[in-house]
């Protein structure tokens, strides 16, 4: 069983929940950079809330199903004809083989996950099957799809989807032999207006910088530059200036740690971020907003709002039970 | 910490200041507060940790000083006031141990850089180190086993795979190795690497 990728869009990734227990020998976790919408995705065809599926960003693949698959799209509206017809995302589709997905442009947020019940079967490299580009492994053969690209599902994966399926309530015929519901789950972590506010703590070295810098970063518009991936997001403004320039010895980062290289300008580490560096950390940003900052596009822009580490804690419960809230209905649907 | 295997703790990583614990902050087996949880379970560890032993192992690593890769050479003369000769002699005679291993996969840290040779970091990264480039910075070199970003000095290159998921142990360096740097020609680089450069 599998699905043949016939138009690879701009960077399309197998991710799972990530690669953990080896940071310290230097293993980066990558993961989905929205893991938000993957758990969503995931729950809509009644999968482990880290099963691996298709990351896809700002211009999204086209995809042949070779068997009747069961296939959910979550996180940024991707423009999506299944067939040649619209087809609404955020909910599950049962395409029967031989059916196209094709998205489009990304036409609020950047990156969306489709998720295939049963999960892609890729070969798991040091215990996950995250694609980490830069060490080109994990994934399919570490690296982003191409037109011709074929990943494997599950074998069972047509008798998953049928079952999982005929579970749902409200089923929705639409033509070409296509089954959708008539419900969505809700999206969780998409732009609002321009600038997002992310909320963020002091870094440990926020006190390096100088008066203008500490404030410039709580005040200022930042853009996301076009030279961001899924590593770092580097963000254009006001040059953040250290009081008194010291070398820092290198430290364990953290996914959501903003870093100032000399050049003054902040680099807000994503799901492929190192494990430790060595440039001052002026602020951590809240666990619960790094899958929204993940679903600005280059030249998009953000606000830092201060918040406590406590703060950040509740940001994180509220949304825990926004996405349980979420799950929740699916639940049952599934037998869990 | 990480023998205890408590399922929220996702990974502990050592630093040369500094150690990281990270957590799933939704597992639902998270204490509260986490942060005082932390400070005694650190404090515990910290008082059951064995005294480093020099068990480490030996670790030769073969570079390529020739400026072809060497792209910052020409700078990291200029800084030190030394010959691209004396700067090569400095690197390959001290002695040099691994302190971490991080960044990305498999790239160490390594300490024991002549103090005559030390650079600070330079002002903007790189946005692509090579594979294999061996590279200094403040008192230590780094060995970059993939392309990625980095902000370091480049003095040469090594033709050995740093990093391979798929060999047992997939890291060349691990915390503790004793590292001595020896210098080879273009000729040797391109058969050990088995590529023409």
């Amino acid at each position: 069983m599998s699905m043949r990728i016939l138009r690879p869009g701009l960077l399309s990734t197998v991710q799972d929940s990530g690669r953990y227990g080896l940071q310290h020998l230097g293993v980066v976790p990558c993961g989905p950079m929205d893991p938000v919408a993957l758990e969503l995705a995931n729950g809509l065809v009644g999968n482990f809330a880290g099963e691996a599926a298709l990351e896809i960003t700002l211009i999204g693949p086209e995809i042949a199903f070779e068997a009747d698959t069961l296939v959910a799209l979550c996180g940024a509206t991707f423009d999506v004809k299944a067939a040649g017809r619209p087809l609404a995302a955020d909910r599950p589709v049962f395409l029967p083989k031989g059916s196209v997905l094709s998205t489009g442009r990304a036409l609020r947020g950047s990156r969306a996950y489709l998720a295939v019940a049963g999960g892609i079967a890729t070969a798991p490299v040091l215990g996950s099957r995250s694609t980490y580009l830069p060490a080109k492994f994990g994934g399919l053969e570490g690296r982003a799809m191409r037109a011709g690209d074929v990943l494997p599902l599950v074998k069972n994966s047509p008798e998953i989807a049928f079952k999982r399926y005929q579970s749902f309530p409200s089923k929705k015929e639409l033509p070409n032999g296509i089954r959708s519901v008539g419900w969505s789950t809700p999206a969780l972590t998409l732009p609002e207006r321009e600038p997002i506010v992310i909320h963020a703590m002091e870094g440990r070295h926020h006190a390096h910088f100088d008066a203008a810098a500490r404030r410039a970063f709580f005040e200022a518009t930042w853009k996301v530059s076009p030279d961001s991936n899924r590593m770092g997001f580097r963000l254009v403004g006001p040059v953040l200036a250290r009081a008194e320039a010291v070398e820092i010895l290198s430290e364990p980062a953290c996914l959501g740690t903003v870093q100032v290289p000399a050049n003054g300008l902040p680099i807000a580490l994503m799901a492929d971020h190192q494990t430790t560096g060595g440039y001052p950390k002026i602020a951590e940003i809240a666990a619960a907003d790094v899958p929204r900052l993940a679903q600005l596009a280059p030249g998009g822009t953000v606000r830092f709002a201060r918040c406590t580490l406590e703060q950040a804690g509740e940001l994180r419960r509220v949304l825990r039970q926004r996405l349980d809230a979420a799950l929740r209905s699916l639940a049952w649907t599934h037998g869990k | 910490m990480r023998a205890r295997a408590l399922p929220w703790i996702r990974d502990v990583v050592p630093a040369l200041c500094g150690i990281a614990v990270h957590f799933d902050p939704w597992h639902p087996a998270l204490p509260a507060p986490v942060l005082e949880y932390f400070r005694e379970l650190i404090g515990e560890s910290l008082k059951m940790a064995s005294k480093f032993e020099d068990a480490g192992r030996m670790v030769e690593v073969p570079v390529c000083y020739d400026p072809v890769f060497a792209p910052d050479l020409d700078e990291v003369c200029s800084l030190t006031k030394l010959s691209a000769q004396n700067l090569q002699k400095l690197h390959t005679s001290a002695k040099h141990a691994v302190l971490m291993v991080g960044f990305s996969p498999g790239q160490p840290y390594i300490g024991g850089l002549d103090a005559k040779m030390s650079v600070p970091r330079r002002a903007t990264p790189r946005t692509r180190m090579p594979m294999g480039a061996v590279a200094i910075a403040n008192a230590q070199t780094a060995v970059y086993p993939y392309d990625t970003p980095g902000g370091w000095s480049i003095i040469g290159r090594t033709p050995l795979t740093v990093f391979d998921p798929a060999r047992e142990p997939a890291s060349l360096f691990a915390p503790g190795d004793r590292v001595q740097f020896v210098a080879i020609s273009r000729a040797e680089f391109a058969r050990l690497s088995g590529r023409l450069e």
